[in-house]
């Protein structure tokens, strides 16, 4: 009936969906790879860098 | 730095990185479209951050700063390619033509297809304003460009959406418990999309 109303809604649900279908994929577990990769970093700092 | 198992710095930004994985991959899917690529992607920022610490600038929102990196890395290595055009609204129109069973999963599938066909510029601005709230500004700050760019563009991914599925009666109701399942189907698929 409303159709400004409806689309307001829509808008609103969109922005919703959006907002949850980020979120689930952000909560996700962290593949290894990426864990490992942050892991070699930081060895190869320490290495290059030496102490301190 | 002698033994690993020291307790972490909670100023050194490099253990903070660790934090904002899930956000970056979740951003980088909404602009790759394919959960492979996306994580290639996530490694490729990770390597150019750690590199690039230097530009931090401690008590800033790391998040933005990784953020820059990655949208950064996406559009230059898409830029050597070219292989990725803003999508013509025909395939959009072509991927919904189908028309969906009054089912929740399908209808997911068509939201985020509807999702996935918008252009990559508009998919990026509801990425960071409607999906990881950041404000116009700062999106506008991350993309380089006008804060009234990102307003548009978000109004224009927004209005496009409401477009593609009002046509198709798209029954929201059922969608939000869907949307896990639709974000990992469409990562699955996304490839032959893109392809």
């Amino acid at each position: 009936m409303d159709e400004k109303k409806e689309k307001d809604a829509l808008e609103e649900q969109i922005r919703e969906n959006l907002q949850r279908a980020f979120m689930e994929k952000a909560q996700e577990n962290v593949p290894d790879r990426f864990m490992s990769l942050l892991a070699q970093l930081k060895e190869q700092d320490e290495a290059s860098h030496g102490e301190e | 730095m002698v033994k690993n198992n020291e307790p972490k710095d909670p100023q050194d930004p490099r253990e903070e990185i660790v934090t904002h994985l899930g956000p970056m991959r979740a951003f980088a899917l909404s602009l790759t479209r394919n959960g492979a690529e996306a994580d290639d992607l996530v490694q490729e920022s990770l390597v150019k951050a750690w590199k690039n610490l230097d530009s931090f600038t401690p008590g800033t929102n790391m998040q933005a700063w990784l953020f820059t990196i990655l949208r950064n890395s996406f559009y230059s290595s898409r830029r050597k390619v070219a292989r990725e055009v803003s999508d013509p609204d025909g395939i959009a129109a072509g991927a919904l033509a189908e028309k969906p069973a009054h089912d929740g999963r399908l209808a997911m599938n068509d939201f985020m297809a509807a999702f996935q066909n918008l252009p990559v510029e508009q998919r990026e601005a509801l990425s960071l304003v409607g999906a990881s709230g950041f404000s116009y500004e700062e999106a506008a700050d991350m993309c380089g460009v006008a804060v009234g760019t990102i307003k548009s563009r978000v109004n224009r991914g927004r209005a496009r959406l409401v477009e593609l599925l009002q046509s198709e009666g798209v029954d929201f109701g059922d969608m939000t418990d869907r949307v896990t399942e639709a974000v990992v189907n469409a990562a699955g698929r996304s490839g032959g999309v893109a392809a």
